[in-house]
């Protein structure tokens, strides 16, 4: 054995790699729940491109041919439906462990330096995704994988000169066609993939560069040992590779649990106008995307000029590829910072959830204008990240206060002046202003933007 | 080694060189890659003008063909209905045909038509892609008293007039799509060409 490893070793650095990124990777000794993420992430790709090679086995990409070669995997193929079903969840897990891992991220401040590009890579992977899970539901050629895709692509129709050129050529038709579905088909199976676990390699080749932040957000490099070994950290095989065992576990129980039980999961997850074929002259009544897109596309329906919206709507995941200048507060860890940024991280959460849920909804005057705040206080959020880098004086607090106020107050004005319900428009401004007034100006009149000190050490 | 007799110039000319020519390389190959997504021959053809014989149609008929895989409504509307159009006025939001996009210059007129008869529209919503249904009649129970004719979306209730004019305070903002046109001759109606040439 030890022969045959020393072969090796003199030809490839097998040992070499496992030392530095295995059994010698030093990794935070303090690290909790919220670090399961990163690795459920890499076991959900796992799953998605294992499913998923089975099912181009028995797929058809090809518009007359496609719709019945679901329902033959789903009926006919032998264990088809265990395997369809686990990538269609796969997709949503996906975006769940994703988000989960995003928001460690704001918690702990893991955006920050020295591990700012870690972040922007997997921005871009969040990106990515979010293209490669669009190419892939219209691959069933069901109803709202139809429509879906021509409400989205005719996004890129607003665009003012190119717009028009730009939508048929991204169809390959003058609509939504075989050319379509083949094109998207070669996206998703192919080119997105291999972005995908390309960008995930990097990302974790800037992850061990660096190394893992914690949940104390304080470097673990510089207190080491007389043989130079760090003293709050551990090795990541065995301890975290057991712990992530664990994680796949209880991972595994609620996946194959949903899997089992409701792999719809009530219309989210597989939504039920797909059951039905693809028919360019019947448009569902409610088109709406997955369930993670709707809090993007709220955003969407929420601007009444058609190429604002588009463009709030794409800026909204953009602009977190900017947040590690955006907070230049140098506290890392939420463990830290005033109650006010906690305030500010919840109340983000929160936005995004409501945002997502009004997104899969019919439109009402209620829900647009609910949506049309919460997209206003989504983007606040990071206005008030970079307010908090530092504390801020008085005058400063009440200018930006007040200037901001004001200018989506005026906005208000012209919309009730043109027949807007004023009682739902004057009780929603609360929303925003609220949420301004606790982290602009509370401060200045409490205690709650008051930081803790540090300590040098992790502290469990 | 000794890099004392290498010439630098020399070295630094044909570095540029190998990249501009590489990238050049690129470039044209990138060319029919980009190009071989657009609409194949096969689909271009089958975008193709439509031709319609309008001497068939009755008065008050509403006549559906497709286009480049879209409904077009061909609608020939009687005396009755095309002086019921200028009472929809006040209810409008783009009464005049102002927004360009909507239809070709010689159809931003009172009628929205070439021969104020017949109305040619693409049979989408301009809310979000749904197919309207035709309701000729006057003051329908469902659609009120205020109704003279037209379009109604029943996906999410948008109201349009004969002309294809989009009612105030709907989800549509604007009024239906006219395609460009032409008649050949009395009764050759072409939908997606005009005197300037083929529809993009």
């Amino acid at each position: 054995m030890r022969a045959i490893l020393d072969w090796i070793d003199a030809r490839y650095p097998l040992t070499k790699v496992w030392n530095e990124h295995l059994a010698e990777y030093y990794t935070p000794k303090n690290m909790n729940f919220w670090y399961y993420f990163g690795s459920l992430s890499f076991l959900v790709l796992a799953i998605q491109i294992v499913s998923g090679i089975f099912l181009t086995m028995f797929y058809k990409p090809d518009a007359e041919l496609a719709f019945a070669s679901v329902e033959y995997i789903m009926r006919d193929v032998q264990w088809g439906w265990l395997i369809r079903y686990m990538h269609a969840v796969g997709a949503s897990a996906f975006f769940i462990v994703v988000y989960l891992h995003m928001y460690r991220g704001l918690l702990y401040g893991s955006y920050k330096r020295p591990r700012e590009l870690i972040w922007i890579t997997g921005v871009l992977i969040y990106l990515v995704l979010m293209t490669e899970s669009f190419a892939g539901y219209m691959l069933p050629w069901g109803q709202m994988s139809y429509w879906g895709a021509q409400v989205i692509v005719n996004l890129f129709s607003t665009f003012p000169v190119i717009g028009p050129d730009l939508v048929t050529w991204i169809r390959g038709d003058f609509l939504v066609s075989d050319a379509t579905l083949t094109r998207f088909y070669a996206l998703h199976v192919v080119a997105l993939p291999l972005v995908l676990v390309g960008l995930s390699f990097v990302h974790v080749v800037a992850l061990h560069a660096v190394g893992s932040n914690n949940p104390d957000g304080v470097e673990t490099k510089y207190f080491t040992d007389e043989n130079g070994r760090p003293l709050d950290s551990i090795p990541f095989h065995p301890y975290y590779t057991v712990k992530d065992m664990v994680g796949f576990g209880v991972f595994a129980i609620i996946f194959f649990g949903i899997v089992f039980f409701a792999p719809e999961a009530g219309g989210y997850f597989l939504e039920k106008n797909n059951f039905e074929i693809a028919d360019p002259l019947t448009t569902p009544e409610l088109i709406h995307p997955v369930w993670y897109f709707g809090a993007f596309y709220s955003m969407l329906r929420v601007i009444p000029d058609p190429l604002l919206g588009v463009l709030v709507m794409f800026a909204a995941p953009m602009v977190l590829l900017f947040l590690p200048w955006i907070d230049r507060n140098p506290i890392l860890s939420v463990r830290y910072r005033s109650p006010i940024h906690k305030f500010n991280l919840v109340t983000f959460g929160v936005v995004f959830l409501v945002l997502t849920y009004l997104g899969l909804q019919h439109i009402t005057t209620l829900n647009q204008e609910i949506a049309l705040r919460l997209t206003l206080v989504y983007y606040l959020f990071f206005f008030v990240l970079w307010f908090h880098s530092k504390p801020r004086s008085d005058a400063f607090s009440w200018g930006w206060f007040l200037a901001i106020v004001a200018a989506y107050s005026y906005y208000d004005f012209t919309r009730i002046a043109a027949d807007g319900d004023r009682v739902t428009i004057m009780t929603w401004w609360l929303v925003p202003t609220l949420y301004l007034g606790i982290c602009l100006l509370l401060p200045l009149f409490s205690q709650l933007n008051e930081e803790k000190p540090v300590p040098a050490r992790v502290t469990s | 080694m000794s890099y004392e007799d290498v010439n630098q110039n020399r070295r630094r000319f044909l570095v540029a060189a190998t990249s501009v020519v590489g990238g050049a390389g690129v470039a044209a190959v990138a060319y029919p890659y980009l190009a071989s997504l657009s609409p194949s021959a096969r689909a271009q053809a089958a975008g193709a003008p439509v031709e319609v014989d309008v001497s068939g149609i009755e008065p008050g008929q509403l006549v559906q063909v497709e286009w480049r895989g879209k409904p077009v409504w061909v609608t020939y509307r009687t005396e009755e209905m095309l002086e019921l159009l200028p009472k929809n006025r006040e209810r409008l939001v783009d009464p005049d045909s102002e927004v360009a996009s909507q239809q070709p210059d010689y159809c931003a007129n009172p009628t929205r038509s070439r021969r104020p008869e017949l109305s040619v529209l693409i049979g989408i919503c301009t809310h979000l892609g749904c197919t309207p249904s035709y309701r000729p009649e006057v003051a329908p129970e469902d659609l009120g008293e205020t109704w003279n004719g037209g379009y109604f979306c029943a996906c999410h209730g948008s109201k349009f007039d004969l002309a294809g004019r989009v009612w105030r305070n709907m989800p549509a903002p604007t009024n239906l799509v006219i395609p460009r046109h032409m008649y050949k001759s009395d009764n050759l109606l072409v939908i997606g060409e005009d005197e300037e040439g083929v529809a993009a």
